[in-house]
């Protein structure tokens, strides 16, 4: 039995402690916006947050992951950047079979929660993970940008 | 806006069968929903259109979702003349069904080769328009007025001299009483408040929240997973396997085996894939035990030196070649390629004692559905299949093939089972893009300019597989398209196909290789269109690199309109 925080809710699960956070989110919870796409960590289509890191959930063992804080791509949008990735990548329309998208905005959030004003270098460095076989990365990059002009933008609102 | 999931509706429509002939007419429509769909009020015009009384309108999507956005073209294309705003519409998944469903291109319900807008362009105005005028119609009757004097806008009928209103779904049940118009009139072009337009993806939304669904999410009551291993030569079987050690991994439910593969079935994927590594099979790797890519490449390379079936011929390149002051040539291999679509193949299945229920991601529902029929054994009436979105087509959805090996793994679980292949299966188990071998010539003239070009292309005939009502007079269209659409006007043009499909040591099922379309957009002979500029510029032409090529694309003659030549 292992105790998981994910998305703010703690749970028991009973399952092995090699298990996998993924497959734990997909085939116990039901929780499938977090995708499968090669076990490996090569692909990036699994990465969910860790106490905000970007990981890949089909490497790490749930005993790894318990008392941290899990989230995923079904709640990143109740956080202030990952709302602002959201409605940036819906803007710019950046999916397209969308299948690896939920990984590319996991990654993105935790990058942007790090650096409000990413490079193009930190965003290599953060994104290099996650592959898209749509060929998206045009659109990826421009809405990270995007959404951190919106995120510097609303911040200035809020203060004045 | 997500494709919801209408069971009900899926399975009327299949278990109507022949019915559904008479989609297009309101009667055969209103036949075939039942009263447990509550359809008696709903309108549906066509097999593309319902309209409850109350909610959101519910447009069929006839192609699949793969990332190209046809779920957003084609709802444009319905939505302009139905004349219905995006937001008020929610989108299906069609079933399984070619005499509804079929792009005219191919004669079946497939999605490929870039033409699904081109293909419904008009039926899906068609639609839109037929369902506009009887609900145009069904108001003016209400309100005891000329149908000339109603407007339809945003879902809403308006009487314009009174400006009274009714909604569609007011009007959907008065409607679905009439008659099917028998002329209606599209929307001139210069009326498209739609169409041309610059549209926001519809599936977008979904497709940042988790929501969207694809054929891997399927979540069903009592489900099992299963992973599976299929020999590693084509064509081999298993000759023993020793599953004790598998049996014991947790949340291992069932081995099942096979004559060509060996399947783990268990609680999660993470038990079976354990499962699958304690599996010890001995393969019998069959007759392609020794067949190596060396041995492909020479029986291609032997090939080339003979000549193939003409697929065009411009002027007269042997004279061209003969006055031409420089001849350069060159052999380009297009490897095997894996399509590697970013979601792994999978399909789940419930066998159950006289139907067969099948949920996955495919670019070929009927064939889908045809396959299930077969290895099951029942007739294609006790078959439903459900789309869903392709994380990646690629054309490797276009294949049926994991569908038929999900059915046979299903036949033997007492449960409905998720087939899930590892991406080592996926990637070892694609059915690759063919190797091709491209022999080319050029002819240039004293200032390096191209005369005289010849390209011979080397490879099987997907086509003849695949779309056999397609391959005409040994033209295979897949093999050739690029090659014979060159972008460069040169005076004198050879272009033929040698076909190649066995090995000497072929002995297994007619193919040595499963061979498959893959996206490439100018198919293989995507090769001339970089090679003629490379010939040109690099080696034929003394300048600076690219001038051959700007000299190449001046007198380019695009030649798309030539696409599907034998199709249309």
């Amino acid at each position: 039995m292992v105790t998981l925080k994910i998305n703010g809710k703690s749970q028991q699960i009973d399952v092995p402690s090699d298990m996998p956070v993924l497959w734990v989110l997909r085939d116990v919870l039901g929780m499938t916006g977090t995708k499968f796409g090669c076990g490996m960590a090569l692909c990036g289509a699994c990465t969910v947050q860790l106490d905000g890191q970007a990981i890949r959930s089909c490497v790490t063992p749930v005993s790894a992951a318990a008392g941290k804080a899990i989230t995923t791509i079904e709640a990143i949008g109740a956080t202030a950047v990952g709302r602002k990735v959201q409605e940036a990548w819906i803007a710019l329309d950046v999916p397209q079979c969308g299948y690896c998208q939920s990984g590319q905005i996991m990654s993105a959030s935790a990058l942007l929660a790090r650096h409000a004003r990413p490079t193009d270098a930190d965003i290599d460095a953060a994104m290099s993970g996650n592959i898209c076989r749509c060929g998206t990365y045009g659109r990826v990059r421009a809405a990270i940008k995007q959404a951190a002009r919106s995120a510097s933008t609303s911040g200035k609102g809020a203060k004045s | 806006m997500t494709p919801v999931s209408r069971r009900e509706f899926v399975t009327v429509l299949a278990a109507a069968g022949g019915g559904l002939l008479l989609g297009y007419r309101v009667e055969g429509a209103q036949r075939l929903m039942s009263p447990a769909t509550t359809a008696a009020t709903n309108f549906t015009p066509n097999a593309f259109i319902r309209i409850p009384p109350e909610g959101r309108v519910t447009l069929v999507m006839p192609q699949a979702e793969m990332g190209q956005g046809v779920y957003t073209a084609l709802p444009m294309l319905l939505a302009e003349e139905l004349e219905i705003a995006p937001e008020q519409i929610q989108l299906e998944h069609a079933p399984p069904d070619n005499k509804l469903y079929a792009n005219r291109f191919f004669g079946e319900q497939m999605t490929g080769a870039s033409s699904s807008v081109r293909a419904f362009y008009e039926p899906l105005r068609r639609a839109g328009a037929t369902a506009r005028t009887m609900l145009v119609a069904a108001a003016a009757a209400s309100w005891k007025v000329d149908p000339a004097s109603c407007r339809a806008h945003k879902g809403v009928v308006t009487h314009t001299p009174t400006r009274r209103t009714l909604t569609y779904g007011a009007l959907a049940t008065r409607a679905a009483a009439l008659r099917v118009p028998d002329t209606i009139t599209l929307k001139a072009p210069k009326d498209f408040t739609l169409i041309g337009t610059p549209a926001k993806r519809l599936d977008s939304p979904s497709k940042v929240n988790g929501t969207a669904k694809y054929g891997i999410d399927v979540r069903l009551p009592g489900m099992l997973i299963a992973t599976v291993a299929a020999s590693p030569v084509l064509g081999g079987t298993v000759a023993d396997v020793d599953d004790q050690k598998a049996k014991t991994v947790p949340g291992v439910r069932q081995i099942v085996r096979l004559d060509d593969a060996v399947a783990v079935v268990a609680d999660h994927m993470w038990a079976a894939k354990q499962g699958l590594a304690a599996l010890a099979i001995r393969w019998d790797a069959g007759p392609n035990a020794t067949v190596s890519t060396a041995d492909i490449v020479q029986g291609l390379a032997k090939a080339s030196e003979t000549p193939g079936v003409t697929a065009r011929k411009d002027g007269d390149p042997e004279s061209a070649f003969a006055g031409a002051a420089k001849k350069v040539e060159a052999i380009y291999e297009a490897p095997f390629l894996a399509h590697a679509a970013m979601e792994p193949m999978n399909c789940t299945v419930h066998v159950r004692k006289d139907t067969c229920e099948v949920w996955t991601g495919s670019q070929v529902l009927s064939r889908a559905r045809a396959v299930a029929a077969e290895v099951t054994g029942f007739p294609l009436e006790k078959v439903v299949v459900h789309n869903h979105y392709l994380g990646g087509g690629f054309g490797r959805r276009l294949e049926v093939d994991y569908v038929a090996q999900a059915v046979r793994i299903a036949k033997q679980v007492d449960a409905p089972v998720k087939v899930v292949w590892t991406r080592e299966e996926d990637v070892q188990h694609d059915v690759y893009r063919p190797y091709y071998y491209d022999r080319l010539a050029a002819g240039l003239d004293q200032r390096g300019t191209p005369v005289a070009w010849t390209h011979r292309i080397v490879g099987p005939a997907i086509i003849a597989r695949y779309l056999p009502g397609a391959f005409k007079d040994g033209k295979d269209i897949d093999a050739i398209d690029g090659a014979v659409q060159l972008l460069y006007d040169i005076p004198a043009i050879q272009v033929e196909h040698v076909r190649h499909e066995r090995h000497p040591q072929q002995l297994c099922r007619g193919e040595l290789h499963r061979r498959a379309r893959r996206r490439v957009v100018a198919g293989p002979g995507g090769v001339p269109a970089g090679s003629a500029g490379q010939i040109a510029t690099g080696a034929g032409r003394a300048g600076p690199r690219g001038e051959g090529r700007r000299m190449g694309e001046a007198n380019a003659t695009w030649t798309r309109a030539r696409r599907f030549p034998s199709l249309q």
